[in-house]
């Protein structure tokens, strides 16, 4: 089945196709069309993991652009330990993603289109993750980032949703555009771009020590871009225009996950570069608290869920750019799970009171109990509170930066908040009274089951990583026994961590009141503005494009009208002004051109008779 | 027939060429002055008949003797009746548009 590995991501494009084609008219078959699709990619990827497993590695390219002799394109799939185990992630979050937006995006006047979008995000994310090249992987990159483009946008007719899509889009293309260069960069120096070629090409030192750290910064732009690091984390927050079952998917458990899958899949080559390495964990470690601080004090859910990805994000980069590629992609791993059922929670209470803003929540256990225990147990794990996922894997990354002590620290106080922030949602969103009013209607089953689905992997898929079981993803991504990175100390301090930002939590949010809080916000009024104002990030961007680019523009526009312009039209000026004196030649007066003419014959006379009249013949 | 007399004083190429240029001149004076159509159309025919004449007058100096120029001299006639058929009618059509036949009225196609 390895072999044929791409079926799994050629299904979810037949799909696409066949709703473009024509089953769009039909809502039922474009939605069924998805989630069958995917249902059998996830059952391939389960057979292509366990061949994996067994030992089965697949690389295959062809040639895609021929060109002069060794120089030349081609695109291919690869399937090792990581391909496998992000394709089941990726095909098993999306099919329980699908069968919740059956429910959720019910009675949608895009219900087909919305599909066919996710069927084709499916297939993009696949084929990022089986590509074998940067130049393939590339490809898929640019797809994904349209789909997400184009479900943020979703509701097009909101022009916040418009103007999300629009910024998501184009901050991630700065970091594209540096990907692309980066991707250019190790060409010129290893003369290939597949990942096994560049592998061989460093490890030989055929790469110069600059060039490879120079191309792997590129490369880590592309991955900043694309999992919203510090500074291209703005568009983030505002994605979470797009449905929840997106923001679950797209903007949580997978597309965001590609910069670190990115990172991941390159980490051979960023081992031969400290300083790359030291950029990425750094970057890593500043955009996991930084974004925590910020998810502390958003009011709208969807958001303090999107700045918790952020942070995590940067947890799994910290863990990169520290060298444990496995203790990030397991993260990665946990992560996808937890924060999609976080997701999907948030959906099922928005569904129900038609708002994203928490303080017009509150006391929603008794109606949706479901989501109040998931989101209380994927709140957990996220928080890293034994024995629950997301417990091994934040371990297993404090462990490998306890030899860093300011990093450590930052991953430290990270912890803290993310169980602050996440308690806080939970407090303001289940507990207490009723703020808002609801608009009672029962939750679609299909709405129901991928919640209660998600639970089990919640909870359980960190065991794979757990040291007592012997770490087996630790060791099937690494391809060698590994020893988990796990510390007794480090484990136990930051559950106490977690276990004291939940009580933080409980003391400013307890019970499912707002007072501590607001008293606290009053007594750190700057802290509290600079972090609801995002530290003025936004507004950083807004003057740069407002004043510095647009500015430059008008400086441009200036010269061309000015200066280019003006020699263009000086040209034609010209032509007409010699026109205009020699049109006073032609009179009109046959006479005059009778004169002409003699005047002319005589001179020709006069010329052809010239050695004449001198006497010289 | 009588055998031909020498001449008293006898015609020279010159005569002829002097004759010639002083019929051309005439008509070029005509034409570059005149601004009544018929009377350039006229003048026009003066030129021609200038040339006719030095066609005519270094025909007789050809050796061995040809008709070439004596020809060529019929062949302007015949032309000229042509010419000055098309211009008559041209200058009729510029009357009828314009009600004169002044050659400075008509300055239609003044830049």
């Amino acid at each position: 089945m390895s072999q044929n590995a791409w079926i799994v991501a050629a299904l979810p494009l037949a799909s696409f196709l066949l709703i473009a084609a024509g089953a769009r008219r039909s809502e039922r078959a474009s939605a069924w069309l998805t989630i069958i699709s995917i249902g059998l990619g996830a059952g391939i990827s389960g057979l292509v993991l366990a061949e994996v497993a067994g030992g089965a590695r697949v690389q295959q390219s062809f040639a895609w652009l021929p060109l002069s002799g060794a120089f030349g394109l081609s695109l291919g799939f690869q399937v090792d330990p990581l391909t496998a185990t992000m394709l089941v992630v990726v095909t098993s979050v999306s099919l329980l993603v699908q069968i919740y937006s059956l429910g959720y995006m019910r009675g949608d006047a895009g219900y087909s289109r919305y599909f066919a979008a996710m069927s084709l995000f499916t297939f993009s994310m696949l084929g990022l993750v089986l590509a074998n090249s940067l130049l393939t992987i590339y490809l898929f990159w640019e797809l994904v980032g349209l789909c997400s483009y184009l479900l943020i946008g979703h509701w097009h007719e909101r022009p916040e949703a418009a103007a999300a899509a629009k910024k998501a889009f184009i901050v991630t293309r700065f970091g594209d555009f540096a990907f692309l260069l980066g991707i250019l960069f190790l060409y010129w120096h290893a003369g290939t771009v597949d990942f096994t070629g560049l592998e061989q090409a460093a490890a030989a030192g055929r790469i110069p020590a600059a060039a490879l750290t120079v191309g792997m910064l590129l490369v880590f732009c592309g991955a900043v871009g694309k999992s919203a690091q510090f500074p291209l984390h703005v568009w983030l927050p505002d994605a979470m225009e797009g449905p929840t079952p997106v923001s679950a998917l797209i903007h949580a458990a997978t597309m965001v996950a590609a910069g670190v899958y990115l990172m991941a899949r390159t980490s051979p080559l960023l081992e031969h570069s400290a300083t790359a390495m030291l950029v990425v964990a750094g970057v890593g470690g500043f955009t996991a608290i930084f974004a925590a601080t910020m998810g502390l004090v958003a009011n709208d859910i969807k958001r303090v869920l999107a700045y918790s990805t952020v942070s995590q994000l940067g947890y799994m980069m910290l863990a990169i750019g520290l060298g444990a590629m496995a203790a990030g992609v397991f993260h990665l791993f946990n992560h996808a799970f937890f924060k999609a059922l976080l997701f999907l929670c948030a959906g099922s209470v928005i569904h129900l009171m038609n708002t994203n803003d928490m303080f017009e929540m509150g006391g929603l256990r008794r109606q949706r109990p479901l989501a109040f225990w998931a989101t209380t147990i994927a709140a957990l794990s996220l928080a890293g509170v034994f024995p629950l996922s997301g417990f091994w894997s934040k371990d297993e990354i404090l462990a490998a930066a306890s030899a860093q002590p300011l990093l450590f620290a930052a991953a430290l106080v990270t912890v803290f908040l993310t169980a602050t922030y996440m308690f806080r949602v939970i407090f303001l969103t289940f507990l207490g009274s009723p703020r808002g009013h609801a608009h009672e209607h029962p939750e679609p089953v299909s709405m129901a089951i991928p919640l209660a689905v998600l639970i089990v992997p919640s909870i359980l898929t960190g065991l794979l990583g757990a040291p007592m079981v012997g770490n087996p993803l630790g060791s099937f991504l690494e391809g060698q026994a590994a020893h988990a990175e796990f510390d007794p100390t480090v484990a136990a301090l930051s559950t106490a961590v977690a276990l004291g930002g939940i009580l933080f939590a409980w003391a400013l949010y307890g019970g499912g009141k707002t007072e501590p809080a607001a008293r606290l916000a009053a007594q750190f009024r700057p802290a509290h503005q600079l972090l609801v104002n995002r530290y003025y990030m936004d507004h950083l961007y807004d003057w740069l494009v407002r004043r510095v680019v647009l500015g430059i523009g008008w400086i441009a526009n200036r010269i061309d009208l000015g200066l280019i312009d003006w020699m263009v039209n000086s040209v034609g000026a010209a032509a007409v002004a010699a026109g205009g004196s020699l049109r006073r030649i032609q009179s009109g007066q046959v006479q005059t051109y009778a004169w002409a003419f003699f005047a002319g014959a005589v001179t020709l006379a006069v010329v052809a008779a010239w050695p004449m009249l001198m006497g010289t013949r | 027939m009588p055998p031909s007399l020498p001449p008293l004083y006898p015609i020279t190429l010159q005569h002829g060429l002097l004759l010639g240029a002083a019929l051309f001149s005439v008509g070029l004076a005509g034409v570059l002055a005149k601004r009544n159509a018929i009377v350039i159309l006229m003048a026009v025919e003066v030129m021609l008949n200038g040339v006719n004449v030095t066609f005519v007058a270094f025909a007789g100096y050809l050796q061995p003797p040809v008709l070439t120029g004596q020809v060529f001299a019929v062949f302007v006639i015949a032309v000229a009746a042509a010419e000055a058929a098309v211009g008559l009618a041209i200058i009729i059509a510029i009357y009828r548009l314009r009600q004169t036949v002044q050659v400075d009225k008509a300055d239609e196609l003044r830049g």
